[in-house]
């Protein structure tokens, strides 16, 4: 047989049918559902009149527009208490397990899916949220998908696929302290671009990837979209093992040793052929900070804001002009003297218990610089407990910090926590687009320890420097 | 859904690279049941101030470009969220065909959803076709696009041409295949056991 990549093996295996017109028809074994992108598509089934294929393969839970305050009150905001009310509706009607918003595993879904142990090697994965790759972290093939698409997979248990193209990113050598897998995500993106990997599945490989934790993986395999890929993926392997073992959804007993046996198989065989391929070497990296309205836009902390005028393109001068336009800055203006007056801490990026961890070993002893706003928003239910069963809150609210309920919250502020026009955040989340986290507010994306750093010094400062690395 | 022919009408550029999701409808439009209506609030910040009155420099407020059914843009439109807002609004808005050098993915995808038709031209097309002063046509059986003299052709895969040619259900067409469909779940149960899910 020829040599296959990671993605041809977990396509190979999810193939239902090759279609006369060219497509193919993919097995779909897991989907994530959450209340914004679901109402349409649960309409859909109802007005055909089509059953739910298969409830069992579902988890739903509400994230996108939930309080991170006070939830206990119910939801204020009308518009998003319909929103969770028509999902807990559908859900009920069609039997789909659904995790409640009082309930402990509430979160944000990509968290709350690996958690649970729904996540699993080897699966397909799709949710109606472009951040799904995340869970190609697991060596899951797990993508984004638009409304038309849950609905034609709650119908079918399949989806209509075009096969992408292999890209292998190889990161070389070992991460220096006080840097992280965002660091590598960001490093990435700033050289391939936001478009870089459209049209490929992206491989994670090298040693610097497999010294990765699984919640450093998943941040990596989060941001794949952020770089163009709909999925990102890394191998399975013992450290994947061993954070599933004896995950409430996880196999058990004779079935683990049979998954297990078959997730050893679950590499790109050694001679395989990438389409494209990106090395990077990770031991020089410093600490990376967004400056303009798109995440490829990024820079060294010890860098400084970049002028224009060597954009190698009149399109990109334009760009890179509106860009720092809108984000207020100047060129030349070192990175460390950028002040702020937000910092978000949280999301599906950087909103697991290794993220919170790193942000409250900066902020401990410390407290928020004064005209900041800081919020620490855990990822789920159980990140939040953990997190107080180690003392994260306290030292986070001693600091200065709110220590906030799960939900996507002000990563892009669907529900109340939204930044006003013109204020500047640090935010571990993945987007800096324009508007993203408010009307005219103006984000840094940045990692869970370098956002720490920024609230309790006002502006961007090297968080190595506080950590005395 | 609604089929895909020949359109003719006036297209409207919009010449930025990376025009993400977020800035064709953002959050706070999400939080809608259904997929109509969002047009009006499509390019929300960009096209009205804080207040809600219309900022006369944007594109679609301009007395021609009000009734425009073709978006010109640059590389890379529709990047970002997978939200499908974003074709509901556009079409909603009563665009129909978007030319730029390339998309995202799951935007491109989406499209085909909703009988919109992504069409990929190389940048210098798109600028001269910027510069065409009345309508353009968007012929998707002869996989061209005409206007001021200008006639390029574009690529589309034949399958995807199909479902907007004859505004095909992609479910339906997918229950063809229900046989298929069983017969790998069977399969499966058998091969990979661990895959099935006992709620605890």
């Amino acid at each position: 047989m020829t040599s296959r990549t990671l993605y041809d093996k977990i396509w190979d295996e999810h193939l239902v049918a090759t279609r006369s017109d060219g497509t193919s028809l993919l097995y779909i074994d897991r989907h994530l559902v959450h209340e914004v992108t679901s109402p349409q598509a649960f309409e859909g089934l109802r007005e055909a009149g089509r059953p739910l294929r298969r409830p069992n393969a579902i988890l739903s839970v509400a994230d996108h527009n939930v309080p991170t305050i006070d939830r206990e009150k119910g939801i204020a905001d009308e518009t998003c208490r319909l929103q969770v009310e028509a999902l807990e509706a559908n859900v009920q009607a069609y039997g789909v397990p659904y995790l409640p918003l009082l309930d402990d595993r509430q979160g944000i879904v990509h968290v709350v899916g690996p958690e649970q142990g729904f996540t699993l090697p080897g699966t397909t994965i799709v949710c109606g949220d472009s951040h799904t790759s995340t869970h190609g972290a697991f060596g899951a093939l797990a993508f984004g998908i638009g409304t038309s698409e849950v609905e034609h997979v709650m119908a079918t248990q399949t989806l209509p696929q075009r096969k992408s193209r292999n890209l292998r990113v190889r990161f070389e050598g070992a991460l220096p302290p006080g840097l992280g897998a965002k660091d590598m995500a960001l490093a990435l993106i700033g050289r391939i671009g936001t478009a870089g990997g459209t049209g490929h599945v992206m491989e994670f490989t090298g040693p610097a990837v497999r010294a990765l934790s699984m919640e450093g993986r998943m941040t990596l395999c989060n941001m794949s979209i952020e770089g163009g890929a709909r999925s990102g993926l890394v191998a399975p392997d013992d450290t994947t093992y061993a954070y599933l073992k004896g995950r409430p959804l996880a196999p058990k007993d004779a079935l683990w040793e049979a998954a297990l046996a078959h997730w050893r198989t679950l590499v790109s065989d050694s001679d395989a052929a990438f389409d494209t391929e990106v090395v990077l070497n990770v031991a020089t990296l410093a600490p990376q900070v967004t400056w303009g309205t798109s995440p490829q836009w990024v820079t060294d902390i010890t860098g400084q804001v970049p002028d224009p005028a060597s954009a190698t393109t009149p399109d990109d001068r334009q760009a890179m002009l509106r860009a720092l336009e809108y984000m207020d800055l100047k060129p030349g203006t070192p990175i460390e003297a950028i002040d702020l007056q937000a910092v978000f801490i949280g999301s599906c990026t950087n909103g697991r218990i290794e993220d919170l961890r790193e942000a409250a070993a900066v902020a401990r002893g410390r407290k928020v610089a004064p005209g900041i706003r800081a919020l620490v928003v855990a990822g789920s239910g159980l990140v939040k407990r953990q997190a107080e069963a180690e003392g994260l809150d306290r030292i986070f609210l001693e600091a200065g910090f709110e220590w906030r309920q799960p939900g996507c919250s002000m990563c892009l502020g669907m529900n109340d926590d939204r930044l006003a026009e013109g204020v500047r955040c640090a935010s571990t989340s993945n987007r800096n687009f324009e508007g993203r986290q408010g009307r005219g507010s103006r984000t840094h994306l940045v990692s869970p320890g370098m956002a720490a750093a920024a609230a309790v010094t006002g502006h961007f400062t090297d968080v190595r420097r506080l950590m005395g690395a | 859904m609604d089929p895909f022919t020949v359109l003719t009408g006036i297209a409207a550029p919009l010449l930025r690279a990376n025009i993400d999701t977020d800035l064709i409808i953002p959050k706070q439009f999400l939080k809608t049941l259904v997929r109509s209506g969002l047009g009006r609030n499509l390019f929300q910040e960009i096209r009205f101030h804080a207040d809600g009155t219309e900022r006369p420099d944007f594109i679609l407020n301009q007395s021609r470009f009000r009734q425009a059914s073709i978006l010109l843009a640059g590389p890379n439109f529709g990047c970002g969220s997978s939200r499908e807002h974003a074709p509901w609004a556009l079409k909603d808005f009563g665009i129909r065909a978007i030319l730029a050098p390339s998309f995202a993915d799951i935007f491109f995808t989406n499209c085909f959803s909703n009988g919109l038709l992504p069409v990929a031209l190389p940048m210098e097309a798109i600028e001269a076709l910027a510069t065409v002063d009345g309508p353009l046509t968007v012929d998707l059986p002869a996989q061209q696009v005409r206007g001021g003299g200008h006639t390029f052709t574009f690529d589309i895969e034949p399958s995807r041409k199909a479902v907007l040619l004859e505004g095909l259900d992609e479910i339906k067409r997918t229950e063809a295949n229900l046989t298929d469909i069983v017969a790998y779940e069977i399969r499966r149960r058998t091969e990979a056991p661990w895959l099935e899910i006992r709620v605890p």
